[in-house]
This record gives structure tokens, sequence and C-alpha cells, in this order.
């Protein structure tokens, strides 16, 4: 599936978070968004999907256009995302999650429920082995049962993007995944989302790792201020003037 | 055992009626809404039944009781599309509203007898009227819990954005949580007017409500079957001590008020997710080294 | 005309008093107290004991009375809302919380006084009437709005110009922020409860005063008055409170005036609920009342 934003914008008071932004992501491509912090670059994110309204501008999903949609109806166009601050199901277990990721997959009315028909008991114990190997993919398996508050950052963040994935998104949006997390958990996380874009999704992956973003991404576009700077493949990005000028002293 | 047994019936019958209430008030609590217009729906739901009861005396008792809870349902979704948008304090207050709006239009309305109410509402209801209704409502919360709505609901009550970015059609779910509390309040309304021979709109009234929050809370909100344990307890509590309050000479009045307080104070201090998680802390603290 | 405006502001001004504390508590804690209408009613008995029993004048009862109210408002706070901060469900919890305390103190007021209305003893405020234009209003009532006119123009001097108030202000903003910024958040609180439950209790006094009778159960009504004044001025906000307390007053009043006695309790929840549908966070309110 293919996101194209163009023009976009979005602004709170008189503060221009996004500033007539224009990209593009194709099936299959890692598509790095990096920038310093504050860049709008969660902003973004939160306009894609529909967490937010533009200003101005639009959002387009192969050709269709998706802003204004609500958040629920741009899942169901097969967007999935997780977040910066995690927003796991807390109370829920690891598993638990993934189920609720599944939603849009799930077709299960109620009836044979309350008439405890092997069809339904068959559907309730799918979607537990799908969550359970959705888990597996990120290498979660055996905390399935852990309550969700209770598991440690990396594993929380593992298990957020178990829960994207869960809904066969054709568009994933990726915020921070490997924040916080150590270089093996950092690298098991990249190579997962290598081969989600194998699977022929398009990813849009925010990330301040700045050598994770160059070695993963197809292409990237770099924020500052709510403006693109730059656009490109990782070496172009890596020589462009203006994006070292906005990483200087910033640590990247 | 059979005396025994009538004579503590209405006390049953109240139990169940109340459990019936505790769990409207949790339909909502379980997506994370605190929706307080349950006395409300009660109201509607009573006045349909004890209506149809009295004006066409031949309609068959389960007739009317689809009535009691259609009506309040029905109600349910005109107000709950521009309530629903309001987030927790503001949800509360604003259907507590609604609950007084009912109490007063009845209070107000000529047809019903205004404040007076009507009576001489034949006793249709039977104990085991009420002890089938909660049965099909437990059943059916049961049941609920690992569907895929369960699971939504559940998402919603957690963190109500992360659920729509998951394609958890918020609004609808709520909306039918609402709908479906309130068809539970106003079926337990129909059952209570059919056993009490009366309805009169002081009796639905804020006081109502917050008995049904503080019977499905104390009870606890984290399993379906929470509330109706909270809902036994404290309509058996007040019996229970009154006994005892005659038997040590107090006043039952404010004695029966101030335990009731206390009690309530010390479940929601100290275990704050109710009667059914007490097993949970002692297997806690017997797991505790001495 | 003139005469319904004066007993709307009579009404108004003990209805905004009332809500003044309410709002506060809740810009503060972002909790709903609902035991502020038992504090109301207990201090209108002390008052009352005061008076009736203990013979003390007026002027030495009301003032004894809303002291009483705000220590009864500290107790309250260090019972049931400080072992609840910090826990995610703090608003069910205390809204919860606080209504045991109410349980706790009807049943008190009930033990003590009984579950009849009790009265002010003759002569406890002189019985005269003054003219102002072509309308007439007692004594008794001017002294009321005069009262609770210059006790909310003191919490509002006390909120604006002191430390303390200060400090009340920047724990309603963040008690995080507060925190860091080194004001003690447990004893601004406690001072936030200590004025809301004074006031509160002041405006229970008065309402005693006013339709000289009390009873335990006399807060039930004011209170869903209340919420409606709160929710039209603003949730936390004193101003909104004082203005939407006479607004509704005012508008009370009238209503009886042209439709009859039976559509006073409604216009409050007609206002409430019109509010809430378009502009949930009333004339001066600052809390976020929709979901993101």
């Amino acid at each position: 599936m293919t996101l194209s934003v163009s023009g976009l914008s979005r602004t709170f008071g008189g503060v221009r978070a996004v500033d007539e932004a224009t990209f593009s992501v194709a099936d299959g491509e890692v598509h790095g968004l990096i920038g310093p912090n504050g860049a709008g670059k969660t902003t973004l994110l939160n306009l894609v999907s529909g967490l937010l309204r533009p200003t101005a501008g639009k959002i387009e999903l192969d050709g269709r256009r998706i802003d204004g949609l609500p958040p629920n109806r741009v899942a169901a166009l097969g967007v999935a995302r997780t977040y910066q601050n995690i927003r796991l199901f807390g109370g829920l277990s690891a598993a638990d999650n993934v189920v609720v990721g599944q939603h849009l997959r799930r077709r299960a009315p109620f009836w044979p429920r309350l008439l405890f028909l092997p069809s339904a008991l068959r559907e309730e114990r799918a979607a537990q082995k799908a969550a359970e190997a959705g888990l597996e993919r990120v290498g979660m398996r055996e905390r399935a049962l852990t309550r969700a508050h209770e598991l440690s950052y990396g594993e929380q963040r593992r298990v957020e993007i178990a829960r994207a994935l869960a809904s066969q998104p054709r568009l994933v949006l990726l915020d921070e995944p490997t924040a916080g997390m150590n270089p093996n958990e950092a690298f098991a996380v990249a190579r997962l989302v290598r081969e989600v874009a194998k699977e022929g999704r398009a990813v849009l992956l925010i990330e301040h790792n700045v050598r994770l973003v160059m070695e993963l991404c197809d292409r990237i576009t770099v924020l500052n201020f709510g403006k693109v700077i730059a656009r490109g493949t990782p070496q172009e990005i890596g020589k462009d003037p203006a994006v070292i000028a906005a990483y200087l002293g910033e640590g990247g | 055992m059979a005396d025994l047994f009538l004579a503590y019936q209405s006390l049953f019958a109240f139990v169940g009626i109340n459990a019936l209430l505790a769990l409207s008030v949790y339909a909502t609590l379980c997506c994370g809404q605190l929706s307080l217009a349950n006395a409300g729906f009660m109201a509607l739901g009573a006045y349909t039944g004890a209506l149809i009861t009295l004006r066409a005396p031949s309609v068959p008792f389960l007739f009317v009781l689809a009535a009691a809870a259609l009506v309040p349902a029905l109600v349910a979704v005109p107000l709950g599309l521009p309530v629903l948008r309001l987030r927790g304090v503001f949800l509360a207050i604003a259907t507590v509203g609604f609950g007084e709006v009912v109490r007063l239009f009845f209070v107000n309305w000529q047809f019903t007898n205004g404040a007076m109410g009507l009576v001489a509402i034949p006793q249709r209801t039977q104990l085991w009227t009420i002890a089938l209704a909660l049965a099909v409502a437990l059943f059916a919360l049961g049941r609920l819990h690992g569907s895929r709505t369960g699971y939504a609901l559940e998402a919603i009550r957690e963190d109500e954005t992360a659920a729509r970015t998951m394609g958890i059609y918020t609004t609808g779910h709520k909306l039918a949580m609402l709908a479906a509390g309130a068809a539970l309040a106003g079926l337990a309304g129909g059952l209570e007017a059919h056993f009490t021979f009366m309805v009169a709109p002081n009796g639905y009234g804020f006081g109502r409500v917050v008995e049904m929050l503080v019977q499905a809370v104390v009870g606890g909100t984290a399993a379906f079957y929470g509330p109706a344990v909270g809902a036994a307890f404290l309509t058996v509590l007040p019996e229970a001590l009154r006994e005892a309050g005659a038997r040590l000479g107090l006043a039952p009045g404010p004695f029966r008020l101030l335990l009731n307080g206390a009690i309530l104070l010390a479940v929601i201090l100290y275990l704050p997710n109710g009667l059914v998680s007490l097993p949970a802390t002692f297997r806690r603290r017997a797991r505790r080294p001495a | 005309m003139g005469q319904q405006v004066l007993n709307g502001i009579f009404l108004g001004s003990i209805y905004a008093l009332f809500a003044v504390g309410y709002t506060l508590v809740f810009g503060v804690l972002d909790i709903l107290n609902l035991a502020h209408q038992a504090v109301f009613m207990l201090a209108a008995f002390v008052a009352l004991a005061l008076v009736a029993d203990a013979h003390l004048p007026l002027w030495v009862a009301l003032p004894a009375a809303v002291l009483a109210g705000g220590l009864i408002g500290i107790v309250l706070e260090r019972i049931a809302f400080r072992p609840l901060r910090g826990r995610s469900d703090s608003n069910i919890s205390g809204l919860i919380s606080s209504l045991a305390m109410a349980t706790v103190f009807e049943a008190i007021a009930l033990e003590i006084f009984g579950p009849d209305t009790s009265r002010f003893p003759q002569g406890t405020f002189p019985d005269r009437v003054v003219r102002l234009g072509g309308a007439t209003a007692s004594l008794l009532q001017l002294c009321i709005v005069g009262i609770s006119v210059l006790l909310m123009a003191l919490l509002t001097l006390l909120l604006g110009r002191t430390r303390l108030g200060r400090q009340i202000r920047a724990v309603a903003e963040s008690p995080r922020a507060a925190r860091i910024l080194g004001v003690n958040v447990d004893r601004a609180i406690a001072f936030a409860f200590f004025l809301s439950s004074a006031l509160g209790g002041a405006a229970g006094v008065l309402f005693g005063l006013a339709f000289n009778s009390i009873s335990p159960d006399v807060g039930r009504g004011v209170e869903l008055k209340g919420l409606a004044v709160i929710i039209l001025g603003g949730m936390g906000s004193v101003p909104g409170a004082v203005m939407a307390g006479f607004a509704l007053g005012l508008v009370e009043v009238f209503t009886v005036a042209r439709l009859g006695s039976s559509f006073r309790d409604v216009v409050s929840f007609a206002v409430l609920f019109l509010v809430l549908i378009a502009r949930p966070r009333g004339l001066f309110g600052r809390a976020a009342a929709r979901e993101a």
C-alpha cells in the first residue's frame, strides 16, 4: 500500500507543528522519519493514523484520501501503529494485547458463543494461537501471560509491535520502536522490520538511533521545525548539509 | 426450612433485583465509562411495565418485562450520542442530570399521579423470575469475556485512543453497553414494580443510582460477577446489622448508616478491587514470608 | 421584576458560596467531593447547637461553625482522599470514598439531632424588613448576600495574593510540577480542603438561617444544584462558580415566576445538560471535557 502525504500542515495555536510536509512510502519500503526532538515526527504519525486532523494538505492511501477520517476507519483501511510512550493495555496480558490487535481480523458473531457452539470455541482458540505466534515472532512467547505493565520497557515495545502486526496491516507506523533497548534487542527489531517490509507492507519508522535508520531504511525523510528539510536514500541524507546542520550539537 | 425461606424470600428478591442493577452499572464501567443514568433508566422501565400491566392486564408478563427493558434501551441511544463524548466525571455528571430529569418528569406527570406514583400493581414477579433474569444477565456478561467484543471493551477501558487505532469503533461499543445497561436497569425496574406493588419517582433518584454504583464497586468490577456479589453483600448486610443492632439495643437508623459508611470506606481504601479480589489477596498474603 | 431580581441574587449567593468550595476541590484534586453537602449540613447543625443549646449569639456561632466546617474538611481529606492519591482509578474511588464519609456524617447528625427538621430559635436574627425601590428584602437576606460576597471575595484574595493561595493554584495546575518547585503538596491540598469546607459550611449556616430548616438530608438537594453551578461556571474555576451561582439563582427565580414551581429543579438540569452538550468546559473551565 502506498502512503502519500502532500502539503500536510498542522497548527496548534500559533505553532506549526507540521509545515507543508510532502513524502511517500511505497509497498515493501522501510521509510525512516528522523529529525531533532520536537521536529513534528510524532505529530505527523498522529495525522496519518487519524488522531489529528490536518489544518491543510492531504494524506492518501493507494490514492484514496484518508485525512479527516476517524482513527478506527483509518485502521480498518490497513494502518497499524505503535506509540512513542508505549500505549499497551497495561492490565491485560501480553497475549491479550495481541488478541485486541486482531480485532479487525476476527469475524466472531456473538450468538454461537451463547450456545457454546464448537465454531465459537474454535475461533477463540485460533485467536489465542495466533496471538502466541505473534508474540513468538517478537521473542515474547514465554511472557504471553504476564500483565503488560509488569513487562520491562523493551519487552513492552516488542509486544506493542506484535499487537500492531496482528491486524495484518498494509502500512505500519512505528514510533521509536527501539527506544530504551540494548543493541541486541534493537538489532532484532530491525531484522523484524526488514521481514515485515519483505512481506509487502509499507513501514514508516520514527527513530532517534540514526545509525540504525541508515542501515535499515530504504529512504529517509528528515524533518526540522515541522518542515521537510531533506528526502532521499541514506547515502544522500548522510551527506546533506542541511541535515548535518540540523543535527549538529544534537547527539543524533 | 421452608419457613426460613419464606421469611427471607423478600430479601432474596431484593438481592436479585439489586444484583441486576449493579450489573447494569457494570455494563458501562467495564468499558471505562462512569454512567450514573441508571436510576432514570430503571424508572422508565418500572413505569413502562406498571402502565402496561395496569392498562392492559392481559399482556403476558414476559412481554411486559421485554417492554420494560426495551424502552430505556431505546432512550439510551439518543442520550448516549452527545453524552458519551464527554470524559470521566463530566459524563458522570451529565448522566446524573439525565436521571434527575427523568425523575422530575415523573414527579410532574399527572398521568402517573406525579409524586404519588402508581399503586396496586399486581405481584407478577416471583423469586424464580428474578433468579432467571439474573442468571441470563450473568451468563451473557460471562460469555462476553473472551469474545471479540469483550476484548474490545477491555481495550476501551484501558486506553480508548489506542483502542481506536486498532480499528475498534469505540463510540458504537460504548453506546451498545449504555443501552445494555439501560435494558438491565429497566428490567430490574419492571421486576421490582411488580414485586413491591408500586412505583413512585422518589425511589429512582440520585441516591438509588449511587447505591447501584457502590454495590458494583464494593463487589469488584474486574470480574463480571463482582457487582452481583457486591449487591448480595450490601443488601444482606443492613438486615444482618439490624438483627445485631437490635440485640445490642442500638438505635437502628443512625447505627446502620454509620456502619454502611464505614464498611464502604474500608472497602474502597483497603480492598480497591472489591470483594472478589479477597481470595487473591489472601493468597498473596499467605505467600509472603512470616 | 425587581423583587425577583433580589430574590434571585439572594438565592444565587448561597448557591455560589456552596459551589465555590465544590469547584475548588475539583480544581485541585480532579475529584468530585460528594461529602461537601454533608459538611454543609453539619456546619448548619453546629451553628444551631451553639445558638439553641449553648445560647451563643449568632455573630459568634456563625464563625465558629465556619471554622468547624473547615476542620471537618481537613479530617475528610486526611481520611478519605489522601490514601487514594496516586491510584489510577482515583476519580471513581474518590467519589465513593467521599460518599462513604457523607454517609458517616449523616449518621452522626441523625444520631445527635434526630431525623426531623430543626429550626433556629425565634429571635436568632432580628426580624427586620428593608425597602429597596419597589422591592422588599429582609435584613436577613441582605446580610446573607453580604456575607456570601464577603467570603467569596476573601477566598479570591487568598487564592490570588497569598503564598498558600499560589501554592494551591500551582497544585491545581499540576501536582507534579508543584512538587518539583518545592511546594508542600500535602499541606496545600489540606488547606484547599479547609477553605472549601469552611465556605461550604458557611453556605450551610446561611441556608439554614434563610430557609429556617435544617435536617440531616438537607444537603442532598443542594448537592445536585451545586453540580449544575460548577458545570456552568467551569470545573475548577472559582470566579466561574460565583457567576454561575448567581446566574442559576436568578434563572431559577424567574422560571418559577413564569412557569410555576414544578419547573424549579428542572431548569438546573436543563442548564446542566445544555452546557455539557454545547460547551462542556462551561464559562471559565480549563479542564478538557471531551476525549482527545
